[in-house]
């Protein structure tokens, strides 16, 4: 079925990719490529075009031109939940995780490898399932809520059970869209350990503000602006770099102190 | 919703037996004008628990109910007209004579058979609610469009059956209650009542089985993730338009029961089941019972109609406006509908209210970390 593309050893390969809202150019001629196992952060300024290239990846926005292959395969036109089977798992900038029902049973959903209603319907769990919803609590230290409903949980918490909810469906590619707003300090790092014990395994893009963080996660680092890959590199260089600081008005530099 | 297991199973089961000994009771007590309003109502029911599962779990509000309803209604009713239709000019139903047609139409005959009658009585209105529905949900049309769209169906299919008569009878509708079945009962008789009011009451608990096993495990779970937050859903893997195209299928189905067990216990089917106030009535029911709780829907639409009935009898004005008292008492008062307050904080806060305060059992929570708003 998928055409493999010679050459390419690339998870995912975003080419010239343009959306425009009504003329506006959200991102134009984008290009950018992931190698398995990496580690990516993304960063840019507000209204760089950081979600949008997200929802291009996932399906939630078609591109007007440009190519978007994962694993050698055109992702244009395809639907989310279908792309989502492919292997590509998405957290939400806000914390996104179903509020009524309880903290198990939104892992339980997550970690079901089948998606249809009838298995779902008519099949149980396997305890392989149940072990690893349990353990997957275990990791965001969420074992003592596993039956709360997950939206009287904390902020925090919320965060993390969609962390934990990305990794129980086990992609090969994790978008991580700011997984570390609103945390404290403490979380933080946690969080920042998470992502980067699961690079290697799976592909993992991060998308965040926290400059603290992004240098915790020791990976290399791409600057998108104004819709466009302006730079690409590690924190330091990318930090030193003056197209940065000019689009960061020096803010960059204060922070990362 | 989860905290109070105990509470729960406590409320569930007191509410079955009485159930149940109010179903057992009634046929003995009762005399059969009121049994046979009973059964009525517990066929409305079956189309509440339709709408439970729809709304209550899923999150779709159809206005449009009353399609499937009278779709069921009208099955059941063209099989019984046919039954007796012997003694009439050419073997066809009496109507036709009135409009000057000769021959029965076509899509009559396969309703000659029983069989095919009680298949069609809820796989038409099945498969004509995933053939609406899923041309709405591939659309990805929600929330309150749905709504107007289902109610803008329910409109075209008013319309189109009220100037129908040549071929069912247009706004007169199908009279079934003089129909002789099992060789010498009319179906009006107290007997055939009686047993079609207790037809109706195994239907209603098997239903209500049913769809206690649908909603309960991962299946209802993806119900419920659509409610919240179906396009996070879509990224987990799942696809709501096939899920809620199933969902929508089984409640028109159990809407085409619940209107063919109406049918043949109010004697009359006519296009008045395919009234835009009749469907909002149903949507009602389902909210003062509960949403999301399957026994709301049944003890709303039954205690609702048995008190639209004496209230009608009593006081005929007074009707539309204890019903519309009771919708605003349950949007202002009782979101969750009676069973859902039952369920929830609901007799904790009263108790408290009146001065029997319980001390809750955990430390109110400090806010540890300041930053809790999302930074955008």
């Amino acid at each position: 079925m998928s055409t493999i593309v010679s050459g390419s050893r690339a998870l995912l390969e975003l080419q010239d990719i343009t959306v425009s809202f009504d003329g506006f150019l959200a991102l134009r001629d984008l290009n950018l490529s992931l190698e398995p196992g990496e580690l990516r952060a993304v960063i840019g300024p507000n209204g760089a075009g950081k979600t949008t290239f997200l929802d291009v990846i996932t399906g939630k926005v078609a591109p007007s031109s440009g190519g978007v292959l994962f694993k050698g395969r055109s992702l244009v036109g395809i639907p989310e939940h279908r792309i989502a089977r492919l292997g590509i798992g998405r957290k939400f900038q806000s914390p996104r995780v179903f509020e009524d029902l309880t903290v198990q049973d939104n892992l339980a959903l997550a970690v079901s490898r089948s998606k249809q209603p009838w298995t779902l319907l008519f099949g149980r769990m396997s305890a392989e399932q149940r072990d690893q919803v349990h353990h997957l609590m275990n990791i965001v230290n969420l074992q003592p809520r596993a039956d709360w409903r997950a939206g009287a949980l904390s902020h925090g918490q919320k965060q993390w059970l969609e962390i934990a909810m990305l990794v129980g469906q086990d992609p090969d590619l994790l978008l991580v869209d700011e997984p570390v707003a609103g945390l404290t300090d403490e979380e933080t790092d946690l969080t920042a350990d998470l992502l980067k014990s699961l690079a290697g395994d799976h592909t993992v893009l991060v998308i965040e503000h926290d400059m603290e963080f992004i240098r915790r996660l020791d990976s290399p680092v791409t600057v998108l602006h104004q819709g466009h890959v302006l730079c690409e590199g590690s924190m330091d260089q990318v930090q030193q770099d003056p197209r940065v600081i000019e689009v960061y008005l020096g803010t960059t530099e204060d922070d990362a102190q | 919703m989860f905290r109070s297991f105990q509470q729960r199973s406590w409320l569930s089961v007191a509410i079955w037996v009485l159930i149940i000994a109010a179903i057992v009771a009634a046929p003995s007590v009762l005399p059969v004008f009121r049994l046979n309003l009973l059964g009525r109502f517990l066929s409305l029911a079956i189309v509440a628990l339709g709408i439970d599962l729809i709304w209550g779990f899923t999150g779709l509000l159809s206005l449009g109910q009353g399609i499937f309803f009278a779709l069921g209604g009208y099955a059941a009713a063209m099989f019984l007209q046919l039954r007796s239709s012997s003694e009439f000019p050419n073997g066809i139903p009496e109507f036709f004579s009135l409009y000057g047609v000769k021959q029965l139409p076509l899509f009559w005959e396969p309703f000659r058979s029983p069989l095919f009658t009680l298949i069609a009585i809820w796989l038409i209105p099945a498969v004509l609610a995933a053939v609406l529905g899923n041309l709405v949900f591939r659309n990805r049309i929600k929330g309150v469009y749905f709504s107007i769209l289902t109610q803008a169906a329910l409109l075209v299919f008013f319309n189109f059956f009220n100037g129908q008569q040549k071929l069912i009878n247009g706004t007169n509708g199908l009279k079934t209650d003089v129909t002789i079945l099992f060789g010498q009962l009319e179906l009006g008789s107290p007997e055939m009542q009686r047993g079609f009011f207790w037809l109706t009451a195994v239907v209603v608990i098997l239903v209500w089985l049913f769809l206690r096993w649908v909603v309960r495990g991962r299946f209802g779970n993806v119900l419920i993730a659509i409610r919240d937050d179906e396009p996070r859903l879509r990224f987990a893997g799942y696809n709501p338009t096939l899920f809620k195209t199933i969902v929508f299928a089984i409640a028109g189905g159990l809407a085409g029961i619940g209107g063919a067990l109406y049918t043949v216990q109010s004697g009359i089917v006519s296009p008045q089941f395919m009234t835009v106030p009749f469907s909002i009535e149903m949507v009602i029911w389902v909210a003062v019972g509960g949403r999301g709780t399957l026994v709301g829907a049944i003890l709303g639409s039954v205690a609702i109609m048995y008190a639209k009935s004496l209230v009608s009898e009593a006081l005929p004005e007074t009707w539309l406006f204890i019903q519309g008292g009771l919708f605003i008492l349950v949007v202002t008062a009782l979101p969750e509908g009676v069973i859902g307050w039952f369920r929830g904080d609901g007799p904790r806060n009263l108790m408290s209210r009146v001065g029997f305060s319980r001390p809750i059992s955990t430390y109110p929570q400090l806010e540890v970390d300041g930053n809790e708003e999302v930074q955008p």
